[in-house]
């Protein structure tokens, strides 16, 4: 299609001929204007999924220079380099390295601890997202697929937060590899093999290091990097699910088009995540592994705890009551494969399946792209309640032992507590949860039928007191609002329906002329200007209904 | 069907596209197009997309009061990151050169214990100026607008379109009738599938070879040995002590399953030491010697609490008591620590006289055929 420079429409700028220019080689432009053109929905919560992609990109990065100067090596080294207390130690070349990289790389600390955080930021939100897709109901059908993906690679960060955190083979991370052989060798029949398979022989063998490097850096990003990609494509396909609110249906997405808004805050929290890891990375100390030395197998310092996200293991492995299981033959099943194994994989099983869980108990088949509120689902809410207090309580198990020493009790008492909170907790809270989301429930009923309390009390000629409503919208005979709920939050103070005009902008000093707010707000019929031709009406309780002559009538109001 | 005769090399004919070519070229000419304004050419090009722009909030007034402040703001945020960034090189690069030097010293902890907070300090300030002069110039100074865009659950006609392709390409190659290539493809499938992951057989090694799990260094005649090498001998530890020894092998200090407490019981614990059957005379005297790894998740247990006689495991408190055989009193352990037996050689210095006699460390499927 060549045009000519006099062509109507042909671009007359420098930039624009060359983005013609760009546009005849690939012909990007369709699929450039429907990317530009795309809608986001804005909410907070859905910059939760966002942060976890942004600290994965950080980890990439970080990750990347790291490598420049680890060496995996089990190999035993003297160390020799500037950190006086550890020199001349026999150590493995891969602490031996970590050492390097902390004190005689210049920033190579400040590049290990950003990483470090930004692995713990990757997993916490990316908990924090699934529990924002959980209580909202956003896994339903059409995004279980998504959801399953979202669990694969929860659980793939978990692996790669603990073969991380082994590769400085110091004294606490290789505490950690000694529970990890334990736990392989837990495994029924097939436990020793798979040790052997791993370790490549008995605990701790020259190998493991060098293994767990390799899953770290190469194998695991790799899932990774293509369930992401999958991830977003199954996203940007399915377009964002949205809460419910003025306009917002199961057809449509309300919000921001991608270019510029949503692209320009997108970049700014890039840049604020990655701020946040930078200074997190810089001012506070994490994991000073030189402190704990080098691992020796006689050696444990007391208090070892994982990364928090592990602690939910360390936790119900310590509350475990001692019961191995004899079978006959002399084969027996250790007491360690329950509180581990079993308890992990049942917990991430039921994670994966329960979309179809829910699916099947209700019966609800339909595709939705509108969120729930938590309180409209009680019981999908409260099963959410059950099992974070079960998954927290394990972690403060796992943290049992300071717990004791810091606030003085028995260590044997810690223990017990723990063992029963674990079985009476995550009752009590679905209960708890279940009745909050009903009296939440009956509250926004309450307001769409009754209206919002005015904190406007009115005496009547019979000498009664009753307290001004505001209705929310129409209402009928006997003053009861006709509005019904939809699913989005009701407005529960004056303020919120425009009961008063909105600040003056300014921090210190006003930067506007607040007669003019107050004209621009009455144009909008807020605040109190407006109010002069505003509505108020009885209070609108059941009291009132048998008297329609007073109830739903509008009023004039006494200010 | 048709072919396209019309397309030079088949049967000739002029070189024009087909209809299904133009698109929305073929709606709008590019004299229409040239004639709409550029807010026009959006709303369009946006709603060939399924996107209605619903509602636009305009930017502060160019020239206003708002907006002067606003672009004061965003300005100064921005011109704060990169005098951060500044900082950052500066602190980075300057090091050891016109600063201090950054590297680690014992001596003194001034500008090498500064030198990584500030690094943290300069480029998350920066970093995070950048972000919050993004999102400031969204929400202060760019247009905000509400667009609505359709959302489709798939389409019928191309579920349908699309299957009849697949099928139509599956009934084609006739796999259905042909039994005996589906069959031999299976086979194949199969083989090819066996083959490629056959090479991970390398990692699989026999546990139960040589019993690896079940021995350690310890032998007759073999001597305790201190961290640091030395021999031990009856008298060298007071009562109610604890000491870490390793079997006088070469790296015996290393290695992973061989780490044994040497305990001397107190006079009051000897009286109520109950060991376990068969093992009353492991001990040497007022010795015993037990393993130091947990046998529950294999942790060294290493806390030691004389007025109990228990030893408690950091990892996950089981606890032991030395005056029962090392049996578990309290938490997740299941079984006793092994016991060693002990003696004295010759010389009077402490030596093993066998190998536990059963398996140290965490539990396992076959340990007790072991």
């Amino acid at each position: 299609m060549a045009r000519t420079a006099t062509a109507p429409g042909a671009p007359t700028t420098r930039l624009g001929k060359a983005g013609h220019a760009v546009d005849e080689q690939l012909t990007v432009a369709p699929w450039l204007r429907r990317t530009l053109n795309k809608v986001y929905p804005d909410h907070w919560s859905f910059l939760l999924g966002e942060i976890a992609l942004y600290s994965f990109l950080i980890l990439l990065l970080s990750g990347t220079y790291l490598t420049f100067f680890f060496d995996a090596s089990m190999q035993e080294v003297v160390y020799e380099g500037s950190y006086a207390p550890l020199r001349g130690v026999e150590m493995s070349a891969a602490y031996d390295s970590t050492l390097q990289l902390s004190f005689d790389v210049r920033g190579g600390l400040f590049m290990r601890q950003l990483h470090h955080w930004a692995a713990l930021l990757f997993v916490a939100s990316i908990v924090v997202h699934l529990l924002r897709i959980f209580f909202t109901g956003a896994f339903r059908r059409p995004r279980e697929t998504n959801w399953l993906i979202g669990v694969v690679m929860l659980v793939l960060a978990l692996l790669m937060g603990v073969t991380g955190y082994s590769l400085p083979d110091d004294l606490l991370s290789g505490t950690g590899l000694r529970i990890i052989s334990a736990i392989l060798l837990s495994v029924p029949v097939i436990g020793t093999w798979a040790h052997f398979a791993v370790f490549n022989g008995d605990y701790v063998g020259t190998e493991i290091i060098g293994r767990f490097y390799i899953a770290h850096v190469l194998i695991i990003p790799a899932i990774l990097l293509a369930l992401i990609a999958l991830h977003l494509i199954i996203l940007v396909k399915q377009k964002h699910t949205q809460f419910p609110g003025a306009g917002r249906t199961e057809h449509n997405v309300v919000g921001n088009r991608l270019f510029p808004t949503f692209a320009a805050k997108a970049t700014g929290l890039v840049f604020i995540v990655f701020g946040v890891c930078a200074a997190l990375g810089g001012l506070v100390q994490i994991n000073p592994v030189w402190l704990w030395g080098p691992y020796n197998p006689a050696q444990v310092s007391a208090g070892s705890q994982p990364d928090w996200y592990i602690g939910f293991l360390d936790g119900s492995t310590r509350i475990f009551p001692p019961w191995d299981i004899e079978l006959p033959g002399d084969y027996n099943i250790p007491a360690l494969f329950w509180p581990t194994v079993v308890i992990a994989g049942l917990m991430f099983t039921l994670l994966a399946l329960y979309p179809v869980i829910e699916r099947k108990m209700t019966g609800d088949t339909a595709p939705h792209h509108l969120l729930q509120r938590p309180r409209d689902v009680p019981v999908r809410t409260s099963l959410g309640a059950m099992a974070l207090t079960f998954y927290l309580w394990l972690m403060v198990a796992g943290g049992n032992d300071l717990i004791a020493d810091k606030f003085d009790i028995s260590l044997n008492a810690m223990t017990w507590v723990g063992r029963i909170g674990v079985i009476i907790l995550p009752a009590i809270a679905y209960m708890v949860t279940y009745r909050i989301c009903l009296g939440l429930q009956q509250h926004d009923r309450e307001v769409l039928e009754h209206g919002i309390e005015t904190g406007v009390i009115r005496r009547l000629p019979s000498g009664e007191f009753i307290e001004v409503h505001q209705p929310l919208g129409p209402v009928d005979e006997h003053g009861h609002g006709q509005l019904a709920y939809g699913g989005a939050p009701v407005p529960k103070r004056m303020n919120q329906v425009g009961g008063a005009r909105r600040a003056i902008r300014g921090f210190f000093s006003p930067i506007e002329e607040p007669a003019q707010v107050e004209l621009e707000q009455r144009r909008e019929g807020r605040g109190l200007a407006a109010g002069e031709d505003r509505e108020l009406t009885s209070s609108g309780r059941p009291a009132d209904g048998g008297r329609p002559s007073d109830g739903g009538r509008p009023q004039e109001p006494r200010d | 069907m048709t072919t396209r005769d019309t397309r030079p090399g088949s049967t000739g004919g002029a070189d024009v596209p087909d209809t299904l070519y133009g698109g929305p070229d073929d709606d709008y000419t590019p004299e229409q197009l040239a004639a709409m304004s550029r807010q026009d050419l959006d709303r369009l090009g946006a709603r060939y997309d399924g996107v209605e722009i619903m509602h636009v909030d305009p930017g502060p007034e160019p020239g206003s009061n708002l907006e002067r402040r606003a672009v004061r703001q965003v300005g100064t945020v921005f011109a704060l990151a990169g005098l951060f960034a500044f900082l950052f090189v500066v602190v980075y690069v300057g090091s050891g050169w016109f600063l201090p030097d950054w590297q680690w010293d014992i001596t003194e902890g001034g500008w090498s214990a500064l030198f990584t907070p500030l690094l943290g300090l300069f480029m998350g300030l920066s970093l995070l100026c950048v972000g919050l002069g993004l999102v400031l110039f969204t929400k202060k100074l760019l247009p905000h607008e509400t667009a609505v865009q359709d959302k489709h659950d798939g389409s019928h006609f191309d579920r349908v379109t699309a299957g009849a392709t697949l099928v139509g390409g599956w009934h084609n190659s006739g796999l259905a009738r042909r039994k005996l290539i589906t069959r031999s493809l299976a086979l194949m499938g199969g083989g090819v599938g066996l083959m490629l992951i056959m090479p991970l057989g390398g990692l699989i090694k026999n546990p139960n070879k040589g019993n690896p799990l079940g021995t350690t260094s310890w032998a007759e005649g073999v001597r305790l040995l201190r961290d640091d090498g030395s021999p031990i001998r009856p008298g060298d530890q007071e009562p109610g002590s604890l000491e870490t020894v390793f079997p006088a092998v070469p790296g015996g200090n290393r290695e992973a399953d061989a780490a044994t407490m040497l305990i001397r019981l107190r006079p009051e614990q000897v009286l109520e030491n109950e060991p376990r059957e068969g093992q009353a005379d492991f001990s040497f005297g007022d010795y015993v010697a037990y393993s130091k790894i947990c046998t529950h998740a294999g942790c060294p247990v290493s806390l030691y609490e004389q007025e109990t006689s228990r030893i408690l495991c950091p990892c996950h408190q089981s606890q032991f008591d030395v005056t029962q055989g090392a049996k578990p009193v309290f938490g997740p352990a299941t079984r006793a620590l092994p016991q060693l037996p002990i003696g004295v050689d010759d010389e009077g210095f402490f030596v093993a006289r066998s190998d536990y006699i059963e398996a140290v460390g965490p539990t396992y499927w076959n340990r007790e055929r072991i």
